[in-house]
């Protein structure tokens, strides 16, 4: 009879528990899935010297210093509706860009890390210059200056004029007698400051800024470029193992029985 | 008149409190007022040293980034401050949810829908699993969970820099308290309630209980945010000291008998007092 009580309780211990994982399994993978749509899109522009976007949504404590530090009113915190982490600073260029404050106080405010002055530190002066919040990307098609149109508002617009945007002229082809002139980012200069996309005069702006993540390709490192000394130097470094057999190409041409279907 | 007040004291108090805490967020934001800038996950005190959520920081710890040391000294303050005064007095004191919420008490009072048996019972313990489920889910998703859904968060943010759809939030919240349980989300669910309850156990300030001018009116039961944690009230002479209990100190507000009052905890005779 006792045992019969003791494996009753035994039983209803092991229920509860059950019933309680179950409850933290339900409660987990709504929440999770929940949180993981509020977290954003990966298009967000954040102010300057943050960290690498995952980072920073780990390191920033939703203060809103860095919003109050901005002179020009640029940065907002994430609401609900803005399809970002929520609370975490973020700006949009087209309406308020970045003026790239000498001094950055906003960087200076962020009391956790999740703006990060050695980013923009260069021989131990603040260069603002130095700020990655994204890169600017022409959209040809729209562009009415590669139409043949003249306008460099995006150009005159750029703090670093003449560096992050320049001007190519080209041969219009329709007239025959006028040039165009193209405006062309330097995707290593570029500060993703946004004033240019805050110029743009096109309806919907034809410069905008993208996270540099999103923006940049990747060539793969077994791509080596024989005509550049130091990225040649790379051939004898590479541990990467050519997924190719020397000779098999060899072999190939040399079996002509492979070359025919059976 | 002067009993309306004295019936109201520390609610009087309470909301005084919580909105002067969000005017000097809201004057730093708007007017460069330096008293507190930020907001209640971290805040810059008289421009000279931080006060952070010590639960943010410690999620954001579980995600898998050391805060740095302004912060981390911070929340250590404001932990050691509320384990001091009791943990939960940030529930009743500071939250501005807690306006929220405790509005959706009242109009439930008023309204009657306390009295209906039809309620869904929830066990009020839930909370200390949503608290553990707040830092595995940081650990697993590798940021602060419970931050970026936060309805208090929201709210606070929403209250200093501008609402967005915050305000839907706050609202559903009021809604759930108001017609689906009773003190649902900050005595149910809330995981930074679930926190301060545990910083707060070995709290100095805490209501005590005095049997003999009881008469039993039931008041405090009836407006108590935590009613459990007055398991000894109408029976024996004693001290309040559950870690829940968010020193609001409505149930003296309503106590017609002085029976209740704030006492500091006695260390040494604590122990014969329970």
């Amino acid at each position: 009879m006792k045992k019969v009580q003791e494996d009753s309780s035994r039983r209803a211990a092991l229920k509860t528990m059950l019933r309680g994982a179950g409850l933290m399994g339900l409660g987990g993978a709504a929440w999770g899935g929940v949180a993981d749509g509020l977290q954003a899109s990966e298009l967000t522009i954040r102010p300057p010297a943050a960290l690498k976007e995952a980072e920073f949504v780990k390191a920033c404590i939703r203060c809103g210093s860095c919003v109050e530090a901005c002179p020009y009113d640029t940065l907002a915190l994430a609401t609900p509706d803005d399809r970002t982490a929520i609370g975490t600073p973020y700006f949009k260029p087209r309406t308020t860009p970045c003026y790239l404050c000498t001094d950055a106080p906003c960087v200076k405010e962020c009391p956790s890390g999740a703006l990060d002055i050695g980013k923009i530190t260069e021989n131990d002066l603040l260069n603002i210059n130095k700020s990655k919040m994204g890169v600017a990307v022409v959209d040809q098609n729209s562009c009415i200056a590669f139409w043949g149109i003249q306008c460099d508002a995006c150009y005159r617009a750029c703090p670093l004029l003449g560096e992050a945007i320049n001007l190519k002229f080209e041969r219009n082809d329709r007239t025959g007698k006028h040039a165009i002139i193209e405006p062309v980012v330097n995707r290593e200069l570029c500060t993703g400051c946004g004033l240019c996309e805050h110029a743009c005069i096109t309806e919907k702006p034809s410069i905008v800024i993208l996270p540099v993540d999103i923006a940049n390709g990747k060539a793969g490192s077994h791509y080596i470029k024989s005509w550049d000394k130091n990225d040649e130097k790379r051939i004898n470094t590479t541990k990467e193992k050519s997924a190719v057999e020397a000779n098999t190409a060899e072999d190939y041409l040399n079996d002509p029985e492979s070359l025919f279907d059976d | 008149m002067i009993n309306i007040i004295g019936r109201n004291r520390f609610l009087i108090i309470r909301r005084s409190v919580q909105l002067l805490i969000i005017l000097a967020f809201v004057a730093s934001s708007r007017w460069g007022w330096s008293v507190l800038k930020g907001n209640l996950s971290s805040a810059k005190v008289l421009d000279s040293f931080y006060l952070a959520d010590p639960f943010a920081v410690l999620q954001m710890f579980f995600s898998g980034f050391v805060a740095s040391s302004d912060l981390i000294i911070g929340a250590l303050i404001v932990l050691l401050f509320y384990a001091l005064v009791g943990g939960r007095a940030f529930c009743s004191w500071v939250c501005p949810l807690n306006v929220v919420t405790e509005t959706a008490a009242w109009l439930r009072r008023k309204l009657g829908l306390d009295t209906t048996t039809d309620n869904i019972r929830i066990k009020r313990n839930i909370r200390y699993y949503v608290l553990i489920l707040s830092l595995l889910l940081s650990f697993v998703l590798a940021y602060a969970a419970f931050e970026v859904v936060s309805p208090i968060g929201m709210l606070q943010r929403g209250l200093i820099f501008g609402f967005g759809m915050g305000w839907a939030v706050a609202l559903s919240v009021f809604l759930f308290d108001l017609v689906v349980l009773k003190n649902g989300w900050c005595g149910h669910f809330c995981p930074l309630g679930a926190f301060y309850s545990l910083a707060g156990k070995l709290a100095l300030v805490e209501i005590k209980h005095n049997v003999d001018n009881c008469t039993d009116c039931m008041n405090c039961f009836r407006v108590c945010p935590e009613p459990q944690i007055l398991k000894n009230v109408t029976k024996k002479t004693s001290l309040i000291d559950s870690g829940e209990c968010t020193n609001c100190g409505r149930c003296i507000d309503l106590c017609e008998d002085d029976a209740l009052k704030f006492v500091l905890k006695n260390l040494k005779n604590n122990k014969n007092e329970n």
